[in-house]
């Protein structure tokens, strides 16, 4: 049995295409793929994340705790900032890659993958009953309380204060929404008829554009969210959006997904997440695998590339090549669309390190014939220059 | 409310026929780009190629999805539409029209009876 976000039955309403995601019933696209797509790019779409996982960690030990289990330096968090991170295995290959919140000064948010929740909440339960500190910390597992929306895309900013509406009392305080910045977090109280409800507000989200992730406890609270924003939205181009075109956008902004980029057996430095790994911290798990590579250089690396011939969209599993006379099979597309912003094929794979440089021809095979690409810098897709 | 022309006969993999003599021409149906949405590529058989009915003789491919396409009928392959090609999102805004497939030569026009009526179609597709 599929389940199923406090939002569902609004998806149903707006049409939209449902199919199962990581153990959920979700919605695919509500009208096109592409106009949803168009929608964040240009304007503003909202997006469904209920299915996402919650686990809130808190306690005298809970910094120190996190931080020898998740390789990015959580010291660096003033109260009311988040930051991207990642949980990997002794082994340096990645449980989960999530989102960490420091909500106050011995509390904090995990937001992480929905296909994810069940092993994080294993790993993290596991960790903590071999800690000596045990009892200094605090963990539950949230997901079945809460729902998310992401409110994504340029437009956000003229109208996310008629939805958040005053100011925040708990994490980054500021007047209102608008105020706070990338990776900042605040508490705001919504009012829904009945009171008060304390809600989470990040400027964070998973799309290249400007926009916030809000998380809210209880089914009437995240649908109260949900229908003020697309009422605020609507005037200003916003757009019910699915999991397709969340899939697209990330793509262009070559942001990894668990499942295709990383799995248990593939390190934050072969997927080029280097950037998030403190080594400098201490020990964490998973470390002297990811020092060894990190001196010594990996196997394969996550390279993403665009299509140079027309040709069909790349998908994953589909083989990638080297070019020219001796070309032989060196890696595989993790990650692969056709790209709505640009209008070519474009996607993800994993090579050797020789053709890993921007630049490098390689050709992906589609259907048994090969089709020319070229590994290009990360992300794919550039704003262009704004004025 | 899907559009499925009285005057076509069709596949339960969802292409329709319409025939001309001894040619007929292909293409996939209004139900079908609906449920694909936004169609990015159409790859097309080569001209001269026989089929047989059944057989996946082309791919329409959306953001999401590469899907086969069945040839309802076997014959040879006599045209392709290179405007499809050129532009697959003629593929969801006229399926019977400028977005059609290929034109083949029937072989066994006896199989035509095995496609669905318009009623039968529509019945099929639960409308």
């Amino acid at each position: 049995m599929l389940k199923r976000t406090p939002l569902f039955d609004s998806h149903h309403k707006l049409g939209g295409k449902l199919v199962e995601f990581g153990g959920w019933e979700m919605p695919v696209q509500y009208t096109s793929i592409l106009d949803e797509h168009l929608a964040v790019r240009t304007a503003a779409g909202i997006f469904d994340i209920s299915h996402m996982g919650e686990i809130q960690v808190s306690g005298p030990a809970a910094e120190t705790f996190l931080n020898q289990t998740l390789t990015n330096d959580l010291r660096k968090l003033d109260v009311g900032q988040g930051q991207y991170t990642l949980m990997c295995n002794e082994r340096g290959g990645v449980i989960d890659d999530l989102y960490v919140y420091r909500i106050a000064d011995r509390q904090y948010l995990a937001v992480v993958n929905a296909s994810r929740t069940d092993s994080d909440v294993e790993w993290i339960k596991h960790r903590i009953a071999s800690n000596p500190q045990a009892s200094d910390i605090e963990f539950r597992n949230a997901s079945d309380l809460f729902g998310a929306v992401a409110l994504q895309g340029p437009r956000v900013n003229e109208f996310i204060n008629t939805c958040i509406v005053g100011s925040s009392f708990a994490g980054t305080k500021v007047l209102q929404a608008c105020d706070l910045k990338k990776n900042q977090v605040g508490l705001f109280e919504f009012t829904a008829g009945l009171g008060g409800y304390a809600i989470y507000v990040a400027r964070t989200g998973y799309t290249g554009e400007d926009g916030f992730e809000v998380i809210a406890p209880f089914p009437v609270i995240i649908n109260k969210i949900w229908n003020r924003i697309l009422e605020a939205g609507q005037p200003f181009g916003l757009k019910p959006c699915g999991l397709g075109a969340r899939d697209t956008l990330r793509t262009e902004m070559c942001y990894p997904l668990y499942g295709h980029e990383l799995d248990e057996s593939t390190t934050p430095i072969e997927a080029g997440l280097g950037f998030f790994v403190a080594l400098d911290k201490g020990d964490f798990v998973g470390r002297s695998v990811l020092a060894g590579q990190k001196e010594k250089g990996v196997s394969k690396k996550c390279v993403a590339f665009k299509m140079t011939d027309k040709s069909a969209p790349p998908r994953p599993r589909y083989p990638i090549w080297s070019a020219g006379a001796d070309a032989k099979r060196i890696g595989e597309v993790v990650s692969g669309t056709q790209s709505p912003s640009l209008g070519i094929g474009i996607g993800m794979g994993y090579v050797p390190p020789p053709f890993a440089k921007p630049g490098t021809a390689i050709e992906i095979e589609i259907r048994g014939k090969r089709f020319a690409a070229v590994v290009v810098p990360k992300p794919i897709y550039r704003k262009p220059a704004s004025g | 409310m899907t559009n499925v022309p009285s005057d076509l006969r069709y596949a339960r993999t969802h292409e329709w026929v319409r025939v001309s003599g001894d040619t007929a021409t292909v293409g996939i149906t209004d139900h079908a780009q609906h449920e694909l949405t936004d169609v990015v590529f159409v790859e097309l058989p080569a001209v001269g190629r026989q089929v047989k009915a059944g057989e996946a003789c082309a791919v329409v491919e959306s953001v999401k999805t590469a899907s086969d396409i069945y040839s309802p009928v076997s014959g040879q392959i006599v045209e392709v539409n290179q405007a499809a090609v050129d532009n697959p999102a003629l593929v969801n805004s006229e399926p019977y029209g400028s977005g059609w497939f290929y034109k083949i030569k029937l072989s066994y026009s006896a199989e035509l009876n095995d496609l669905l009526s318009p009623e039968a179609y529509t019945a099929q597709i639960g409308q």
